[in-house]
């Protein structure tokens, strides 16, 4: 440590490591932002320069074929070590195969064995083992009970009559009050840059800076967190011993700069298992070792590839214990190692590098895959061949998700990640407080029903005089909905400040902390679900009459709905500005309230796979869906009500309000390669067109689902999740979810066989 | 003030011309195709009526998307020159305001020169020929194809830019000589951009169900890709064999 220190501070040596990278800022501070200011290699060029996958790797990937298979036949979980709570040394190393991998290390000592994180709360590891029959020793639980407290524990401990009734109730869902709440970005590019003696030496410094006059409870608290780092990041150069690597010194090459980014990343999976773990932005930052190494002719394309393919089947390979409730929420066994691609820089040189084309390519060289969720920013200023091959991946593998950089960009600078889905943060100075949703179109028929729950007929929100009348006046309504809403904000927003004053207490982000700023922007980012469903509900009640269907106890239960009215997803004014008026409306609600850690609010409008359960417990609703039946996802419109196409629905969504929406706006788009266009060059710019125009209006985000027959297959079960699937033949459209089952297997039939 | 009816319309239409179109679709058609997919369409009073100011309105929030990706306006229907006095003052619309490119998807089923108007100020035109043999054409849509052919050829003596499109039915399509026979018609033609065959599918007949009514088609199964190589590789061989005695 104190070599390089000398080395840093008071000779013009530079440490090996650094050597032909531009000299800036970031060698006397941490500063990667600089680094990779001076050091990108932008590309504008194709992909014609790419591999395939190695032998090495093809072996790999069998190894994981083969145990995935195995994982599936054991209903979902292969192993679990029910012994040893999960800690950053708490395992030792294991690999899938020693001599062929090039880049190691695992959560536990065998690949596929899932680990317990009881930190966040023994119920969620109980249940989980459970679920899949593995048995949790009694001295495990009896020490997270009894002598260690957890999260989850104190969340309950203060939490107050309210919270508990909105939480049963499903009018707030979600909320990461019994496991890790995750959606934090450790800068793991610290780990290569630096090496981990430097990082703790500035988070000494810092620590140091903290003996001040005034010792008072956000002093005491910094400086304990700051001490947890440093002990976090003493920890993280003993995982890269285990494995055999010294990680106290930067990176010297490409191979050692994947190794210890995903040291460091590894680490955090290690320690915490969040919601969401997300990568960050490092293929860019990557791509500098690389293309060093090539320079100096150590490495050439085909073992760059490998390395990327390598990094990448770790991530893919990232698994956490859950219990079943947890999937009817987030199913998938998702784990959001999203990584961010691309994008521009402030001074509009593109970030695109030649690895923003190599991790895309991983689709290819792996086959398609939901992990790492490769996220590509997107510019109108992208070069051309990268939105084009972006568009192609796209269309090949439906594993892409795109976010708009020239919407972010201005908000958080050029060096930011997403976090989960939709959550930019910059990347080692802003965190956020992840806080799931709350329910609009329930909090709706509350406003109805003056507060009681149209499902149990219990009195969850304040008992507010209910709607009486035969049918339901627009004016009325609001006069009723605008206060619930208000109750529903400040109850949401105390709970979120319950949860994550437990988390920092009981189950804090050592090492993903470690790797950022001491003084950090943190959000509290709220969410709402049901929007698509709450301003349909108001389009109706205002343009055609809705007519409530009251049981005994007097609570509407259902809605006769006659006449015609404007439904969310066709740009039409009449009802999108009703859905702009709620995000915003929603959004002021909760800007009135105290946060914790004076946190800056925000919310997002994004229900992951929620948008079932959130079906599942709100009524009827005054737009005609019955009650139990799925919202839409997101930001989307109601499936089937979007009758104009793709452009219509698009614009419908690019009205929503990023500036009241700072966590993200989702929107999940779905078409089959034959509404596209009718070859691959005219389906790929005629993608790369319509993202241009839909980002142009100041979109946030898109998935692109362009299907092959698996994910029509999977369409069939869930049409919910594809409300635009088109099918275009012979000059004319089809809604595939329209149709019966048995043309539905026409369709499949025909695709598998067909030109796609 | 001209109205048009209309059944419904497309603002990401793909397939009906190059690059991405609005896509209208006009309510009517005289003929009745045994394997129309939307059957919806032929009635000449269903439907919705509206103004041209309307139908603009519908289009105008996405000409940037048809602009840069080298797309425009499709109308299609029912048949489109049902309603060629509407359809042409939308095209010319179109093309003062925003430079649009017009295409005009028709079963052909009018005369040149009474739409000439409308031809005029259409850049592309789709159209769909049923059937070269004049028999099986009545069978197949209720209508005698001569007025069908007849447009074809004042087209390509007009010198207007042509993708003809051809749905393939098993059973119905796949007689050699027909297939020669239409090779060689649209080998004498000038102005042929491009030729398609469309494969019949079986995803429309939903919306004969929903009309009550029986579907004439019942277990014709769609073309195998055999089938439609075979198709064209006839309709080349009439093709060349006009082409090479020109």
């Amino acid at each position: 440590m104190s070599v390089i220190e000398r080395e840093v501070q008071g000779s013009q040596a530079v440490p090996s490591a650094w050597r032909g990278f531009k000299a800036g800022k970031w060698m006397k501070e941490v500063n990667v932002r600089n680094f990779i200011q001076k050091n990108v290699a932008s590309y504008e060029g194709d992909d014609k320069f790419l591999k395939g996958a190695t032998a090495n790797t093809k072996a790999l990937w069998d190894i994981i074929s083969d145990l995935s298979k195995k994982e599936r036949e054991a209903g979902g979980v292969l192993d679990v070590d029910v012994n040893t709570p999960s800690t950053i040394t708490s395992h030792a190393a294991g690999y899938l195969d020693k001599d062929k991998e090039q880049v190691v290390g695992l959560q536990a000592d065998e690949p596929f064995k899932r680990t317990i994180h009881p930190f966040g709360g023994i119920n969620m590891v109980l249940n989980s083992c459970k679920a899949y029959g593995f048995e949790l020793p009694g001295e495990i639980v009896d020490l997270f009970t009894k002598i260690r407290k957890t999260h989850n524990q104190g969340v309950f401990d203060a939490y107050t009559t309210e919270m508990r009734a909105c939480r049963k109730a499903g009018i707030i869902t979600g909320l990461p009050d019994a496991y890790g709440r995750g959606r934090i970005i450790g800068d793991y590019r610290r780990v290569a840059l630096y090496g981990v003696d430097f990082l703790i030496k500035q988070k000494k410094q810092e620590k140091l800076s903290l003996e001040v006059d005034v010792i008072d409870e956000d002093v005491i608290r910094l400086r304990e967190e700051l001490s947890e780092q440093i002990r976090a990041l003493e920890e993280l150069k003993e995982l890269g011993q285990m494995y055999g690597f010294d990680i106290s010194r930067p990176a010297e090459n490409a191979k050692e700069a994947f190794q210890w980014v995903y040291f460091g990343y590894l680490a955090a999976i290690k320690e915490q298992d969040g919601a969401a773990m997300s990568l960050g932005r490092v293929s860019s930052f990557l791509d500098t070792y690389v293309e060093r190494d090539l320079a100096e002719g150590v490495l050439n394309e085909e073992s760059a590839q490998e390395l990327v393919d390598h990094f990448v089947m770790k991530l893919r390979i990232v698994k956490f214990l859950r219990t079943p409730e947890y999937n009817d929420l987030f199913s998938g066994d998702p784990t959001w190692v999203t990584e961010s691609i691309g994008g521009m820089a402030e001074d509009g040189r593109t970030l695109v590098t030649k690895n923003s084309f190599r991790f895309l390519h991983t689709l290819y060289n792996l086959g398609p895959g939901p992990e790492p969720n490769l996220t590509v920013l997107w510019s109108e200023k992208l070069p051309e061949a990268f939105k084009k091959f972006a568009a192609k991946v796209s269309i090949e593998t439906s594993s892409i998700q795109y976010e708009n950089d020239d919407l972010m960009r201005p908000i958080y600078g050029d060096d930011y990640g997403i976090a989960c889905c939709v959550s930019a943060m910059r990347i080692g100075k802003q965190m956020q407080f992840f806080g799931a949703r709350a329910n609009l179109a329930k909090v709706l028929l509350y406003a109805i029903n003056g507060g009681k729950d149209e499902k149990s007929g219990v009195q969850v929100g304040p008992e507010y005089p209910a709607i009486t009348s035969e049918y339901l006046d627009y004016d009325e309504v609001m006069k009723r909905y605008i206060p619930m809403m208000e109750w529903l904000a400040k109850t949401y927003v105390n709970s979120l400040n319950v949860i994550h004053y437990m988390h920092d207490k009981y189950c804090y982000e050592r090492i993903e902390m470690a790797l950022h700023d001491r003084d950090i922007l943190r959000t509290m980012a709220c969410g709402i679900a049901g929007l698509s469903v709450a301003a349909d509900s108001l389009s109706a009640i205002k343009y055609a009459k809705v007519k409530p269907i009251r049981n005994e106890q007097g609570i509407a239960v259902d809605f006769e709905i006659e006449g015609e009215f404007p439904c969310y997803g066709n740009n039409d004014d009449k009802v999108d500005q009703i859905a702009v008026k709620l995000v915003e409306s929603f959004m002021g609600m909760i800007r009135k309230h105290k946060t914790y850690r004076n946190s800056l609010p925000t919310q997002s409008i994004l229900t992951i796979t929620s948008n079932v359960v959130y079906g599942k417990k709100t009524g009827s609703t005054p737009d005609g869906r019955k009650g139990g039946e799925p919202f839409a996802p997101g930001a989307n419109p109601m499936h089937g009500r979007d009758k104009k196409g793709a452009l219509a629905s698009l614009s419908s969504v690019a009205k929503l309000p990023y500036e009241h929406s700072l966590d993200g706006i989702s929107n999940t788009f779905s078409i089959v390669p034959k509404a596209l266009g009718k070859d691959i060059d005219s389906r790929e710019s005629n993608l790369v067109s319509m993202m241009d125009g839909y980002f142009g209006s100041d979109a946030h985000h898109l998935n692109v689902n362009v299907f092959d027959r698996e994910q029509l297959i999977d369409a069939m079960d869930h049409p919910e999740n594809y409300p635009q699937l088109t099918v275009r033949v012979s000059g004319y459209a089809v809604n595939f979810i329209k149709l019966t089952r048995e043309q539905q297997l026409d369709v499949i039939h025909r695709t598998f066989h067909g030109s796609m | 003030m001209l109205k048009g009816r209309i059944h419904s319309l497309e603002t990401f239409g793909t397939v009906d011309g190059p690059g991405i179109r609005f896509v209208l679709f006009m309510q009517g058609c005289l003929l009745q195709c045994q394997y129309c997919h939307n059957p919806d369409t032929w009635s000449l009073t269903e439907g919705r009526e509206v103004t041209l100011e309307e139908v603009l309105a519908e289009i105008e929030p996405y000409i940037n998307y048809y602009r840069s990706s080298g797309g425009g306006l499709t109308v299609s229907g029912g048949e489109a020159t049902l309603q060629a006095p509407f359809v042409t003052e939308l095209f010319r619309e179109v093309k003062k305001r925003w430079n649009l490119h017009t295409c005009l998807d028709t079963n052909g089923y009018n005369e040149g020169d009474k739409i000439r108007d409308l031809l005029d100020v259409t850049d592309l035109v789709m159209l769909d020929l049923k059937h070269i043999d004049n028999e099986k054409h009545i069978k197949l849509t209720g209508k005698p194809n001569v007025r069908m052919l007849n447009m074809a050829r004042w087209l390509s003596e007009h010198d207007r830019k042509m993708w003809i499109r051809h749905v393939f039915v098993p059973g119905i399509h796949d007689d050699e000589q027909d297939l020669i026979n239409l090779g060689k018609f649209i080998g004498g033609l000038h102005g042929v951009e491009k030729f398609e065959i469309l494969p019949y599918h079986t995803m429309g007949i939903f919306k004969w169900q929903e009309l009550g009514w029986d579907y004439p088609l019942e277990g014709v199964p769609s073309p195998t890709e055999e089938e439609i190589e075979r198709a064209n590789r006839l309709i080349e061989e009439g093709r060349q064999q006009v082409v090479s005695a020109k």
